[in-house]
């Protein structure tokens, strides 16, 4: 039963909701304004909003020094990789949890949240030994399996939760229907986990696309996604707002552009078992 | 499983390219300073000249620094080059990761090479990087403040003249600051600039027995002068300014005075860049009244190459046309002479064109004016004027840079922070084994 | 009811993700615990031999070893608060009814998507920048003297950069569980005159426990991490320097590997005291 709201209240709401809205992303979206400045504007004093002279000039000395489309297709095949890969471990795990569960199955899905406190720095050294020892230094196919590893716990544990509020009565009677476990998994439990396996999908491509610590530090030239592309413009000579601001901009675009896309998806199954 | 799909996969792909290529794809780690930057767009004419290509890996200096010294010490091979300065060289040389460029053709001229750069670069009397450009610092100064301040800087002031001058043009009310200078913490940073002003208040950073030297008053003065010259006559936010921000600083004319890397004084002149190009003067860098030793440094940013690549030989011939005179005639001949990598080589210095550009005199004259081994007043036992070369430092330097950089925001005394410094340092070298 | 043979099936489906994680666990924590009883130097040739526990007891009686314990928990603690305050008071406001709520919830989340690394640089450059920054532009509009953001509030600015990553996050989980609650009850309430304040006490607040808690544990577990926001910003200056910080200063500046293990070592026994205690709370609101 809906409420009957008065039109003051609503305009309230909406204009409370939208300022908060706007300060929230102000950042990003000075950061797009500035990447279409010259570097004198973009430091002009008072500070200059919209009515600037707009210039594509920064994109094009970005492009000039570093190949864009080589960083952006890295960071398209490590994060989409390593959240297929992902999913193909996590999906039959999650789902043994969380209709067989058995009495140790709450600490084994504790446990593998506890292996993504391990501080990475700590491990760098090891894990570089071992990429060198495997020649996987500087590789997607390297990248992609530790970005898998670090992001599994959190993909067990939101496909789980999901899983979970699968009716298991579903399930039941068509067992008592003879269906075998693969067409149980194939006919009924996928057309319904759909929505949570797209979450979960989005989710951890957006949580492979950002990470910059192992991206960083095992890559060089071939493997280096987008995050090693921001790494040289973080401090060039003299003046370079409006630069720095271009790079940024084409290193979050994609991803930001997804999300938006499909944030109803995201929403979705971002729950993590939050709803009873 | 996965695991031997992937080395498959990887050793495939090894092979293809080692069968298909009969030039070489040279991978070259570098920091994206100016002079690197022009390299990376000039370096089709590498390619067209012996064939090979060439990958960039560019990085912010911080990145770098950590990236190839992680590769370099495990040994994992990612780069054929790697750029590399003053303080790494000799520690990597007599590690034995570095191959010798001893045998560079003679026409390369390697005895052009300016001698402090050359000692620098070497282990043992061996040439182990190629320098790109070297710098000493120095102070860079607006003409026209000083004029308007009714003074002039002589060519070789005292930290009194400098003092003097930062007072007499700082004008708070319109964000004109007398002197702008290194405050962000790093060894490559403040330290880098507190160590050459400790050298010229006398002070050293061990003595013969390689006992930390931070507790005593040479250093409690130089620091002191540092700190209410900063405090006193520098920007806001002195404190996280490195030589970047600095060198905006500079640029948009905020600064009286700077003294930093003798490169810049190719950005602060560069009209394109700076609205104060016209009005720039250079002086050597200060020394305190009675002190033998000036507070200029000695660095130089060259290319090396780790032992272990299977592209020596391609790498050796990238190296030969980086920081041959060649690549700097090629530099004059699309940018101007004021934008080619300067003190590296003698003879650039010799050049009739290169003398009529403003700064290149006073460059020369600092690089000289410094002296890698005997950098203090009091002897001490390593080389390095404003780092020290022994592996410890990276860690030393950092940490003493973020007391230092928290004394300059207000947030510790002078002594705070140097017997915290001083603590730390020996508990380091205590660590290494000293 | 599960039969057996189901039960040996969950069994192998469940294998290679255990499997994987367990050997991605393993492998690195076995040699870091071997390292961390070497002194090993890379730059001094490497593994130097066996030398008992001297790296643990150095790194703990290193002057900087507690305040970055205490640096830890006051930015994870402070990025908490202030995501699980602002989260529960945004996520009530969006939702209400409204205009355009869609695009508010579009421009809400949208920092969520940014690179931790970009996020770094674009508010230590172009807002807290005491010079050229917008923060400084804004306080000498109003006449008063910038704020030197990252030396003078070094610790406030960058929990704040991370609550503004974060926020999104805490905001839509808190939203999805506001959403499920029965209206009827908050109205019935509402009739009986129960104020505002109450209500939301009493009704909305406990009704969020659960998914307070899931976002208290989800977002620990990447903030014990955080690495790059601190690494940009302030380099570990300025009272900034967490136990991760100090570990990379051990590994990577200093070159020390075996001090730098045995850092990584504390540093594991910390995320599962604090892994521990949370879990106690969330093991207890998973129960179903």
């Amino acid at each position: 039963m809906a409420r009957a709201v008065t039109t003051r209240r609503k305009t309230i709401n909406t204009v409370a909701a939208w300022a908060i809205g706007l300060l929230i992303f102000f950042p990003i979206l000075w950061t797009i304004l500035t990447s279409f400045k010259t570097e004198a504007q973009a430091i002009n004093d008072p500070p200059l909003f919209l009515f600037f002279d707009w210039t594509l000039e920064n994109y094009a000395v970005v492009q000039e020094r570093s190949d864009y489309m080589r960083f952006l297709w890295n960071s398209v095949i490590i994060a989409g990789g390593s959240t297929v890969l992902g999913l193909i471990v996590a999906v039959p795990a999650a789902w043994s949890m969380a209709f067989v569960p058995s009495k140790r199955t709450k600490d084994i899905l504790m446990w593998m949240l506890s292996t993504k406190m391990l501080p990475a720095v700590g491990v760098l050294y090891p894990i570089y030994l071992l990429f060198i020892e495997m020649g996987l230094l500087d590789t997607r196919i390297g990248l992609t399996i530790v970005l898998m590893l670090i992001n599994l716990p959190i993909i067990v544990w939101m496909l789980y939760t999901y899983f979970k509020e699968i009716p298991g009565e579903i399930l039941e009677a068509a067992r008592m229907d003879g269906a075998t476990l693969k067409e149980e998994i194939l006919y009924i439990l996928t057309p319904m986990a759909i929505p949570g396996i797209a979450s979960t999908l989005l989710l951890n491509v957006i949580l492979a696309w950002n990470e910059a610590f192992w991206t960083l530090n095992l890559t060089a030239a071939k493997a280096a996604p987008l995050t090693a592309f921001i790494a040289s413009y973080s401090s060039p000579e003299g003046l370079f707002y409006a630069k720095l601001s271009a790079a940024s901009t084409m290193a979050i675009a994609p991803i930001l552009i997804l999300g938006w896309f499909s944030q109803k998806q995201l929403v979705r199954g971002l729950t993590f078992g939050a709803v009873k | 499983m996965y695991l031997k799909n992937a080395l498959c996969a990887a050793t495939a792909l090894t092979l293809i390219t080692a069968t298909s290529a009969f030039a070489d794809t040279i991978t070259i780690a570098t920091v994206n300073n100016g002079d690197m930057i022009r390299m990376q767009g000039l370096a089709d004419d590498f390619t067209k000249k012996t064939g090979h290509e060439v990958e960039w890996v560019t990085l912010e200096e911080n990145v770098l620094r950590q990236r190839v010294t992680q590769d370099v010490a495990a040994k994992g091979g990612q780069f054929d080059i790697m750029t590399i300065g003053m303080y790494e060289t000799p520690i990597w040389a007599a590690n034995e990761w570095l191959v010798s460029l001893a045998d560079l053709p003679a026409s390369y001229d390697a005895d052009d090479i300016l001698p402090a750069m050359r000692a620098g670069l070497s282990h043992d009397g061996t040439l182990y990087a190629a320098p790109f450009y070297g710098e000493s610092s120095m102070i860079m100064y607006r003409t026209d403040l000083m004029e308007k301040a009714g003074l002039t800087m002589p060519d070789a002031p005292t930290w009194s003249d400098v003092e003097a001058a930062a007072k007499a043009m700082t004008d708070k009310d319109n964000e004109i600051y007398g002197v702008c200078l290194r405050g962000k913490a790093g060894w490559g940073e403040n330290m880098a600039f507190i160590t050459t002003v400790a050298n010229s208040f006398g002070a050293r950073w061990f003595d013969e027995n390689w006992k930390p030297q931070l507790d005593t008053p040479e250093w409690k003065a130089a620091v002191t002068f540092y700190n209410d010259l900063l405090n006193n006559y520098g920007p806001p936010g002195a404190s996280t300014n490195g030589f970047n921000e600095n060198l905006a600083l500079f640029q948009q004319g905020k600064c009286g005075m700077w003294i930093d890397a003798t490169v810049a004084a190719s950005f602060v002149t560069n009209p394109n860049d700076s609205t104060v190009a016209d009005s720039v003067g250079f002086a050597l860098a200060p020394n305190k009244e009675g002190v033998d030793k000036r507070a200029n440094w000695l660095w130089a940013w060259a290319l090396a190459i780790p032992a272990g690549t299977q592209k020596e030989a391609a790498a050796k011939q990238f190296i030969e046309w980086a920081t041959s005179k060649e690549y700097i005639e090629l530099v004059a001949s699309k940018e101007g002479w004021a934008n080619v990598p300067p003190g590296a080589r003698t003879s650039l210095y010799e050049n009739p064109d290169y003398q009529k550009v403003p700064f290149a005199a006073m460059t020369l004259e600092s690089i000289n004016a410094a002296n890698p081994d005997a950098p203090t007043v009091q002897p001490v036992p390593y080389v390095g004027i404003q780092y020290v070369a022994i592996p410890e430092w990276a860690g030393i330097g950092t940490a003493a840079g973020q007391e230092f950089s928290a004394m300059v925001a207000g947030q510790q005394t002078v002594e705070e922070a140097l017997s915290k410094a001083q603590a730390n340092t020996a508990e380091e070298m205590e660590a290494a084994g000293y | 009811m599960a039969t057996q043979h189901s039960r040996s099936a969950a069994r192998i489906m469940m294998a290679p993700a255990v499997i994987l994680l367990l050997g991605w666990m393993l492998i690195p924590l076995t040699m870091t615990l071997v390292f961390s009883f070497k002194r090993y130097l890379p730059l001094r040739g490497g593994d130097l031999g066996w030398v008992g526990f001297e790296n643990y007891v150095r790194f703990v009686s290193s002057s900087a070893f507690w305040p970055s314990v205490q640096t830890t928990l006051i930015i994870v603690g402070g990025v908490l608060v202030i995501t699980i305050i602002f989260g529960i008071l945004l996520s009530i406001l969006l939702d209400q009814p409204m205009w355009g709520q869609g695009v508010v919830r579009i421009l809400v989340i949208a920092p969520f998507f940014v690179m931790p690394t970009v996020s770094a640089l674009v508010w230590k450059n172009m807002f807290m920048d005491p010079v050229n920054g917008l923060f400084a532009h804004l306080w000498k509009a109003f006449g008063a003297q910038p704020i030197e953001w990252l030396s003078d509030a070094s610790l406030f600015s960058i929990i704040l950069i991370v609550s503004w990553q974060w926020l999104p996050f805490a905001t839509l989980i808190l939203l999805t569980a506001i959403q499920s609650l029965d209206s009827e009850q908050l109205e019935a309430a509402e009739m009986d005159g129960a104020p505002p304040l109450s209500r939301f006490a009493y009704i909305t607040l406990p009704h969020l426990s659960r998914a307070i808690t899931i976002v208290l544990l989800i977002q620990t577990i990447f903030l014990l991490a955080i690495f790059a926001e601190i690494f940009v910003t302030t380099s570990g200056a300025f009272g900034t320097r967490t136990l991760t910080y100090l570990i990379y200063q051990r590994v990577l500046e200093s070159q020390n590997v075996g001090l730098g293990s045995a850092g990584g070592v504390y540093a594991i026994i910390l995320a599962n005291i604090v892994a521990i205690f949370l879990m106690r709370i969330v093991g207890k609101n998973l129960d179903t």
